[in-house]
């Protein structure tokens, strides 16, 4: 039992590294176990890491202090945020030590094996996403719905909950950019402004399904194009005198877990200006269409994308696993990767 | 020796051959033991470092101590490897290697055989190494040590050409092939000795001896960065040493011939020096030559194959007949 | 029976002449090259993996060993990146110590090159000359960090130890050392006829195909493509300081040995003139919150490391950990035209033209 407290302290600890995120505390008693999330005001806690940080509570009384839940529960409602922080942290700490317990308990009662700490860790991170959309959303509502999915112990179920739920935040959190957008005129407009219209003229109004300025990366012009388009785009960016995007700078894939993304990255060797290029590919089959025929350097770098994400591109000359052994099962860098042998 | 050779064999005359021939094979191991040593301490200093300096006082015994090490090792024959010519290949190697030294002249009186071929005896008995050579790379069922052996037939068989003429000239100037007599015959001023009228046989012959030494910037066969090891790759132990062996036993009998064709053998570059022993003479010509050659190794790049092969065929071959030919309108037009 | 067979020649994985753990398979007619596939990832760590688990301060160790011939312009490039997402200041002192740390490594790792590509090509001193001038760089960086390879150096918002006292005395006593060295080396190299029948004309591209092939770094400019991304994108503080990027015309190994020889003048160029600007004093570290956070979105920033563009492609969902964080490696991305260029050449050649690429396996397999 010490052990799992040690690593509870751990996990908590690692937990402190970024706080914030959300806070839970246990409404009942212990053996009832209803973490519910609270929607604590997210940017409360990054502003106050420092004071928040000599409050750490001794995690060996964590679950003595269990009992003295309710003042913490009242607290945050009329206190200062300083405090808030510190108290729900405490307040969090028990609500896992708690959680975990009862998992403990009733896997024991239900399930026979001891898989019980693995399950609460799970568990208490569907909690926890579940209570950062909540907090990022706004919306007291599915706090509830949150607080309610620990009972039911959905442990399959479990990851793709989270993963819904971050969806659900992201969407949220894309939600709240869309309309700052607007505010300053990017310097990089008019760039971005050109090749929509070309490729609108050129290829089609259909190719691309979003055009943006990333301004956190020096306003950079980025369109994200349809896959059955891209290569008539890529043709038409390289060979275009206006755009000449010649040089392929990188080429990434990302698992987004709703969908799989390439990103490339090209830069005109003569007038110097960026452009990237974004393509979407669902998760199931992942087809891509090769730019190795615009520009080679797209060869090894989709077969590394092809290698470690999974994304097909057909049209590529020699699509091979290249960074790992030719027999290997899964692709390492998708999100839900699962070694085949964990012992490798 | 000579006059022992005139008589009948006897148990106590075989006696005195095998002595013989131990005392010449001490002193080529003692050689091969330290110009290792020198070789490496040499490049050491070229190259801002110390060298050997921990066997023995001031790394004396390093050599010793790597042969030795060499000795005591596994024995390692590849199992797909040809074990017979696998095994026969380094004696191959290292016998002629050894041969070769009995015609070498040390002196108007120090010498084993002094045979009148003594020159082409040399060039013929050299050539059989090669074949050791790539009998070794064959062998090994390698295909580094298949190139290197290759490679070194190419290379050893292209050298032997220019070699070979770029040393008419010497015997056309001496008439003889006799290697005491070309020796005895250069004066003791040190334009005299061969080197200058013969120049252009001289550089040839130095280009393709380091050629046929394997050597620096010819030393393709081994070519370490290229082939690994080249030829002897999949040779451990005993038999690696022994190719090794081979090969600074040709650096002596290179150096050694050298100095007999091309730098008056034992002569004393001046007249009023002949008090110093001839020994003397010829011992410090011919560690100047092994000087060389380790200062070129620790100097140049290595050179490409068939560049190589065009230098071989394209230049040394022709310049090295041009340089016969020279020489016999020179004695047909000034010596007749 | 008479057969003719290609010979099937696996060059590496362990093999002198190809830097590390990296293969190269050649059907050879003779000796002349007729395919060459190469084959990589046996140094492959999943540092993109990791790296999702781990903050970034912990990811910056994760760099050195990626480019372990040129740390420190690796720490540069993840520290540049999230710096620039999330909006850091980094204290000018700070900069400019890292500005002379990522020229002395761009010099210590030209010469590791230098001495490398000399001895693939056989000769073997000056792989100990360029090891012995590179040892004075290497115990620079020993005595401002305690490590002779994998510094682990920079910080997100700064460096993280100041330099010592006499520290930027020594940088200053360096340069015109350095600079008699690179005289030397010219003169005792450049000149010989067995290494320029060599190089000249070898592994001969032109700036068309370089560019298709997204090379970088001396491999794009032998071509006389004009692209140094401390020009062409200036970071750092780059833009302050004057200095040529060298350029070839022929695109072959010597263009690119000519122009590594030539950029270690003008980073020591840069050098000078970084040390007569260095400020006397002031912070290293720069306001950092406690947990990097980089707001949520995506980057990609490339800078110029010894071997070309490197590059770091981070997408966060504005936590302490990257979503995903990827980087471009100059020495993958260069080697790709390596089986291009082999087709017809000799196994002698392979090892000039590889060596020229001038590669890093650390980075190739990332």
């Amino acid at each position: 039992m010490s052990d799992e407290k040690e690593k509870e302290l751990n996990r908590q600890e690692q937990a402190e590294a970024q706080p914030g995120e959300q806070e839970a505390e246990p409404k009942g008693e212990a053996p009832a176990a209803e973490p519910a999330a609270e929607a604590q005001p997210a940017e409360a806690a990054p502003s106050e890491p420092a004071a928040a940080a000599p409050a750490a509570e001794p995690t060996a009384k964590v679950s003595a202090a269990a009992p003295s839940e309710p003042a913490a529960a009242v607290d945050p409602e009329r206190e200062a945020k300083l405090k808030a922080a510190a108290e729900a942290r405490a307040a969090r700490a028990a609500a896992k030590a708690a959680a975990e317990s009862a998992e403990n308990a009733e896997a024991a009662a239900v399930d026979p094996e001891r898989e019980a700490k693995l399950k609460a860790a799970a568990e208490a991170r569907a909690a926890r996403a579940a209570a950062k959309a909540a907090a990022e959303g706004g919306d007291g509502g599915s706090g509830e719905a949150a607080a309610v999915d620990p009972e039911k112990e959905a442990k399959v179920k479990a990851a793709a909950e989270a993963r819904a739920a971050r969806a659900a935040a992201k969407a949220a959190a894309e939600g709240d950019a869309a309309p700052a957008e607007p505010k300053q005129p990017s310097p990089k407009q008019p760039q971005l402004d050109e090749a929509v219209a070309l490729i609108r003229a050129q290829v089609g109004d259909d190719a691309i399904e979003e055009a943006y300025i990333n301004e956190l990366n020096g306003h950079l012009p980025t369109l994200v194009l349809k896959a059955e388009r891209l290569l008539a785009c890529a043709e038409l960016l390289k060979t275009q005198e206006s755009q000449d995007y010649s040089y392929l700078r990188n080429l990434s894939g990302v698992d987004y877990e709703t969908h799989l993304e390439t990103v490339y990255h090209l830069v005109s060797l003569k007038s110097g200006s960026d452009l990237a290029l974004k393509v979407k590919a669902d998760r199931e089959n992942p087809q891509i269409p090769s730019v190795v025929s615009v520009w080679h350097t797209a060869n090894w770098n989709e077969r590394e994308v092809y290698d470690l994400l999974g994304i097909h591109f057909p049209g590529h000359p020699d699509l091979r696993r290249i960074m790992m052994p030719d027999d290997w099962v899964g692709y390492p860098l998708r999100k839900d990767y699962e070694p085949l042998d964990p012992e490798v | 020796m000579g006059a022992w050779l005139e008589e009948t064999l006897t148990w106590g005359n075989a006696l005195l051959f095998f002595l013989w021939g131990v005392i010449l094979l001490a002193i080529v191991l003692g050689f091969v033991t330290y110009a290792i040593f020198f070789e490496r301490k040499v490049i050491g200093w070229m190259q801002y470092r110390i060298g050997p300096n921990r066997v023995g006082p001031w790394g004396l015994l390093q050599s010793v101590a790597d042969i030795a090490k060499l000795l005591i090792k596994e024995d390692t024959i590849p199992r797909k490897a040809d074990r017979v010519l696998f095994i026969l290949a380094p004696a191959l190697a290292y016998v002629p290697a050894f041969a070769v030294l009995a015609v070498i002249p040390y002196t108007q009186n120090l010498y084993f055989a002094d045979i009148n071929v003594g020159l082409l005896y040399y060039v013929a008995l050299s050539g059989i190494s090669t074949i050791a050579i790539v009998l070794g790379g064959w062998a090994s069922n390698n295909k580094y040590a298949l190139l290197g052996g290759m490679r070194s037939a190419a290379q050893m068989i292209s050298y032997e050409v220019p070699l070979v003429i770029s040393v008419v000239g010497v015997i056309m100037m001496s008439g003889t092939l006799n290697l005491r007599s070309i020796a005895d015959q250069q004066g003791d001023w040190f334009w005299q000795w061969n080197f200058i009228p013969q120049i252009i046989g001289f550089v040839v012959f130095v280009i393709a001896a380091v050629s046929e030494l394997n050597r620096t910037p010819f030393d393709l066969p081994e070519a370490e960065s290229e082939l690994v090891a080249g030829y002897h790759v999949e040779y451990s132990g005993f038999r690696f040493a022994f190719f090794m062996l081979t090969e600074y036993v040709y650096v002596y009998a290179i150096a050694a011939l050298t100095t007999v064709l091309f730098l008056g053998g034992w002569h004393a570059p001046f007249p009023f020096l002949t008090w110093v022993p001839g020994i003397i003479w010829f011992l410090l010509k011919f560690s100047f030559i092994v000087f060389f050659l380790f200062w070129i190794r620790a100097t140049l790049p290595r050179i490409r194959v068939d560049q190589l092969m065009g230098l071989g065929w394209k230049v040394l071959l022709p310049v090295s007949i041009l340089n016969v030919f020279l020489t016999a309108v020179y004695l047909e037009l000034f010596v007749k | 029976m008479i057969r003719t067979e290609e010979l099937l020649l696996n060059v590496g994985p362990q093999h002198p002449s190809t830097h590390g753990v990296f293969r190269i398979i050649v059907k050879l007619d003779g000796e002349v090259i007729t395919e060459a596939t190469p084959v990589m990832g046996y140094l492959h760590r999943g540092t993109e993996k990791l790296a999702e688990n781990l903050n970034y301060t912990q990811i910056i160790p994760y760099t050195d060993r990626m480019d372990y011939v040129s740390a420190m312009t690796t720490n540069y490039v993840l520290c540049h990146a999230v710096e620039t997402m999330m909006g850091l200041e980094v204290p000018e002192r700070a900069e400019y110590m890292r500005l002379i740390v990522m020229e002395l490594q761009r010099v210590a790792s030209h010469l590791v090159w230098w001495g490398t590509y000399l001895l693939d090509i056989g000769a073997m001193s000056p792989f100990l000359f360029a090891f012995r001038d590179r040892e004075i760089i290497i115990n620079l960086f020993n005595e401002l960090c305690g490590a002779r390879l994998t510094y682990n150096y920079m910080r997100v918002g700064g460096v993280k130890w100041d330099a010592p006292p006499g520290w930027i005395e020594k940088v200053r006593d360096f340069i015109p050392y350095m600079e008699g060295k690179l005289d030397e080396y010219h003169r005792l190299v450049s000149g010989n006829e067995i290494f320029l029948a060599r190089i000249k004309g070898i592994g001969k591209y032109d700036a068309q195909t370089a560019i298709d092939y997204g090379l970088s770094g001396a491999n794009l400019r032998s071509t006389g493509v004009d692209w140094d991304l401390r020009k062409a994108k200036p970071y750092s503080l780059y833009s302050r300081f004057e200095f040529d990027v060298p350029l070839g015309k022929n695109g072959d190994c010597y263009d690119r040995y000519l122009i590594r020889l030539e950029e270690i003048r003008q980073s020591l160029r840069i050098l000078k003139q970084a040390v007569e600007q260095f400020p006397s004093s002031g912070d290293v570290m720069g306001k950092v919150p406690r947990v990097i956070r980089p707001p949520a979105g995506e980057l990609y920033v490339g800078i110029e490391s010894p071997r070309g563009e490197i590059g770091c492609h981070i997408v966060s969902k504005g936590k302490a950990e990257p979503y995903r964080l990827k980087f471009r490696r100059p020495s993958f991305v260069n080697l790709q035209i390596l089986p291009k260029l082999l087709v017809g050449e000799t196994m002698t050649n392979l090892i000039t033209i590889l060596g020229g690429i001038d590669i890093v396996v650390g980075e190739v397999d990332c």
